[in-house]
């Protein structure tokens, strides 16, 4: 019994065109999900299977790839998928934001500006932004279709009658290029401003619900709100106690067991370059 | 003046069993119609088929739209029937759990409808939510509530302001009172007589009680087996009932 | 400080150590080998190649000793693997009639034509510990029926057929479908159905089945016929023109006989489940066949009611290469989302207490 001889990054010749269909597709209607043939990975359903099978697709042995979750380049699942490619495409990789051509990401947007050379892959779990108040298929897909997307204001309507306001702060709906409402994958509203007219192309890949969908590079993407409750972004009242930013989404470090806390950014290529490590 | 809503034909069968069959009628702007029958007559099939819930087998049934036009039920667009189904026309369940969205507070289930025509201010969502809890009797101070804490009662009228909330031209009620005590019956059937009339509204009720027939509608249609056996103003029935089935009905029911 | 919360090669490298190390158990101990698994765990193989959906015994074996026996970890291992294989083609339908039968049986008819073979099966042995296995006692060879079994077995249905009493299998038209060539998209025929069962957790369908017998969408079922054997498969490749017999697996089939359905003037026939798998699973296929006939709800015009005939419910839930993987993905950092839900409720309780001191500053 010999190990087998994987093809470049893993999927083979006939499963990425069917991937790239999928992705064309996705780009021509921006936001509306694909459905995709997804395969079995080699990592697990919901470990990002699906952000891994588009970068498979739209990788050449050319690119420079990057990968975060979290923000940052070292988290477990990071360095898990970067090996992946490593291993199975032989792909150069950094950690730098401007140096890569693809960057593969789970809950959040790099700090640094994107630009027209790149694309953003996300990890999607659930493609659906209406699934929890609508779990049918059938039913959501007709939705989609008819732009009937009251019930979505309902639960904002709803938030803000309980809390005095939105009350979502991750995964936040918005709507792409006037038409499909959809999930930005479970980034924090803080980077939902970040897809809106993004020079860079955007796509999302879901594995275990097979869905793919995409925002083209200057697309308009709106977060869904009310005119008089206006979509806001969370915001820290200390700086990064890093490299001192105020702009950057933070992590919350408990210090000891006497609740003693430090806030730095998640972000951790950007947190080493405004340190001037680079 | 044309006809709000014209049945023609309309037929629906089970397989070999038929669930309503070959009813035409036409309802007026502002006219309430009431259809009476037992459990089983086929009034509800009928409701069903008239409100596009269900395909009739054979015949057609043809709405005014705003705009003028006289459109075929069955030849609509799915997005147009339900834009229609969301503004122009409202739907009264029996049991208000199927009209509610209960998980969510009273103020919402009004404003639902607002929302999904493209309302995107809340203070006003909420104003025009408050207004119509008002106007159902609801206190305003139960805005944020859920439908669960309110009684059976309320959660009709919740229903019913849900549906009304989009000024819309015709109602279906599908025994609205039904399964309500007599005293809440009788406040329900004076809100509902009150509003129909405030807002011009067309509406088909169905109910196998007489009562709700007479304090609402101004014409009926008596079904039976599946077949209208009589139709006519809802007084003259009552009145001089023709059919034997319906003479049946009015002796045992209207002995007040 | 900071290191400490973010991963780390290392940390992935050396707990990967440790999980090879603890596969391997007391060294002084010999390995267990892939010929043992594949001859005295069988029907553990059978099982990973049945979820796993790719016929092979040493592989298998293979994804069960890495998987230190954890069955799903296995299964997952397989369909990692099946991504990888090249696809050469379908085979043709496998004829289930001319199985070399090993087992069959009816509870349907006392009698059947080809006879009751009870063969290799756990039922009717009892439940008590054999300690003599513990031992390593070698068992006594088994008596074997005299004569060879009928080639070509009669279908316990196919009677029922002939009279007329059973519903014909409902042939849809046109190539199924290939659910693992194309997403799955609802409302799903009942040849995509049957391949997402086919596929699913034997847990998950025993569970819903079960729940069918105990008044959650009943179908009264009858175990019609079971059969467990080997069947040929043929292939027919593009350049021949004609199908060769490409290798034998063995298989387990099961056909329910169910609540019949008529009216006063269509004869009422019986309604059927099917159910078929890799190796000797007949819990797995009995299951199959009854939640397939749950889901036949809409078709035969029985009201939906209840979780077996919910084809959404039952079809997006049965994998559990995808159950597992999005139920354990919660054990990934989630600090960005868990941080900005801290964020908003640090922000809402300070809020209220702004609005009491006002208020008490007020009075």
């Amino acid at each position: 019994m010999n190990a087998p001889a994987y093809n470049f990054a893993y999927l083979n010749e006939q499963t990425k065109r069917m991937i790239r269909r999928a992705i064309l597709k996705a780009i021509a209607v921006p936001g509306y999900q694909v459905p995709f043939a997804s395969r079995e990975m080699p990592m697990p359903y919901g470990w990002g299977t699906g952000g891994v099978q588009v970068t498979a697709a739209v990788l050449t042995p050319e690119d420079t790839l990057k990968v975060i979750d979290q923000g940052a380049d070292d988290t477990t699942n990071a360095v898990s998928i970067r090996k992946f490619f490593v291993k199975t495409a032989g792909v150069a990789t950094t950690e730098r934001t401007e140096e890569a051509s693809v960057i593969q990401t789970r809950h959040r947007i790099p700090e640094a500006p994107l630009t027209e050379e790149q694309i953003l892959v996300f990890q999607v779990p659930i493609p659906e932004p209406l699934r929890f108040l609508e779990p049918r298929e059938t039913e959501t897909r007709t939705m989609h279709a008819l732009e009937e997307y009251g019930v979505m204001h309902v639960k904002l309507y709803e938030d803000i009658a309980q809390y005095g306001e939105i009350a979502t702060t991750y995964a936040y709906p918005a709507k792409v290029a006037d038409r499909y409402v959809f999930d930005p994958s479970p980034i924090p509203k803080f980077d939902n401003p970040k897809l809106d007219n993004c020079p860079a192309l955007q796509l999302f890949g879901a594995g275990r619900e097979k869905r793919i969908y995409a925002v083209p590079p200057y697309t308009k993407v709106k977060s869904l709100d009310f005119e008089d409750h206006p979509f806001e972004v969370q915001s820290w009242s200390e700086p990064c106690a890093l490299c001192g930013s105020c702009h950057s989404f933070l992590d919350e470090i408990v210090m000891d067991d006497k609740g003693t806390r430090m806030f730095v950014c998640s972000d951790s290529d950007f947190c080493a370059r405004q340190r001037g490590e680079r | 003046m044309t006809a709000l809503l014209s049945a023609q034909s309309v037929s629906k069968s089970y397989g070999a069993r038929a669930g309503c069959m070959d009813v035409c009628f036409d309802l007026w702007p502002g006219e309430v119609l009431a259809i009476v029958g037992e459990s089983g007559s086929g009034k509800t099939t009928l409701l069903r088929c008239l409100s596009g819930h269900l395909p009739a087998s054979s015949g057609k049934v043809h709405y005014s739209m705003r705009d003028g036009r006289h459109v075929a039920l069955d030849e609509m667009s799915e997005a147009e029937r339900r834009l229609l189904m969301r503004t122009d026309w409202g739907f009264v369940h029996q049991d208000a759990r199927d009209g509610l969205r209960m998980g969510v507070s009273a103020g919402a289930n009004v404003g639902e409808r607002m929302m999904a025509v493209g309302e995107r201010h809340y203070g006003h969502i909420r104003a025009t939510a408050t207004d119509w809890l008002e106007r159902v009797e609801i206190p305003e101070d139960r805005i944020d509530d859920s439908p669960w804490s309110y009684s059976g009662g309320m959660r009709q009228r919740l229903q019913i302001a849900r549906n009304l909330v989009t000024s819309p031209r015709l109602v279906f009620m599908d025994e609205p009172t039904g399964g309500l005590d007599v005293s809440v019956q009788a406040r329900l059937l004076d809100l509902i007589r009150g509003l129909v009339k405030r807002l011009d509204l067309a509406a088909i009720v169905v109910t196998h009680d007489l009562a709700v027939a007479r304090l609402l509608s101004s014409r009926m249609m008596v079904m039976q087996q599946g077949r209208v056996i009589e139709q006519g103003l809802t007084d003259q029935i009552l009145e001089d009932p023709q059919a034997p089935y319906t003479q049946l009905l009015v002796s045992s029911v209207l002995q007040v | 400080m900071y290191v400490a919360v973010k991963g780390g090669e290392q940390a992935i490298d050396a707990a990967h150590r440790l999980l090879d190390e603890e596969r391997r158990g007391d060294r002084s101990l010999p390995q267990v080998t892939l010929d043992q698994i594949a001859e005295q765990l069988t029907l553990a193989v059978d099982r990973v190649m049945n979820e796993g959906s790719l016929y092979d015994r040493e592989l298998a074996s293979l994804a069960i000793k890495q998987a230190r026996g954890d069955m799903i970890e296995a299964i997952f291992l397989i369909r990692a693997t099946r991504t990888t294989l090249a696809r050469f083609g379908y085979a043709e339908p496998l004829d289930t009639q001319s199985m070399r039968v090993k087992r069959r049986i009816s509870a349907a008819f006392k009698d059947i034509p080809g006879g009751q073979i009870l063969g290799p099966t756990f039922d009717y042995t009892h439940r008590l510990l054999d300690f003599s296995l513990a031992a390593d006692a070698e068992p006594a060879e088994a008596a074997r029926a005299p004569s060879e079994l009928r080639s070509d077995m009669p279908r316990v249905l196919e009677l029922l057929g002939s009279e007329g009493l059973m519903e014909q299998p409902s042939a849809e038209a046109g190539e199924p479908e290939d659910l693992t060539q194309d997403p799955l998209n609802f409302p799903a025929g009942r040849d995509l159905r049957l391949q997402n069962l086919a596929r699913g957790d034997e847990g998950f369908l025993l569970a819903l089945a079960y729940s069918t017998q105990r008044g959650y969408g009943r179908t009264h079922p009858f175990a019609g016929e079971i059969r467990l054997g080997t069947v040929e498969v043929s292939f027919t490749p593009e350049e021949l023109g004609f199908p060769i017999v490409i290798g034998e697996i063995t298989i387990t089939e099961c056909e329910m006989i169910n609540q019949f359905k008529g009216s006063t003037t269509v004869k009422p026939q019986f309604t059927r489940g099917y159910g078929l798998g890799f190796g000797q699973c007949e819990r797995k296929v009995m299951s199959m066949a009854l939640v397939d006939r749950s889901l036949r709800a809409g078709e035969l015009g029985e009201e939906r009611v209840a979780p077996a005939q919910d084809e959404e419910f039952v079809l997006s839930h049965s994998d559990n290469v995808q159950a597992t993987g999005f139920v354990e993905h919660l054990k990934l950092p989630h600090y960005v989302d868990f941080q900005s839900e801290l964020v908003l409720l640090r922000r809402m309780r300070a809020e209220i207490d702004i609005a009491k001191d006002r208020l008490e500053a007020a009075e």
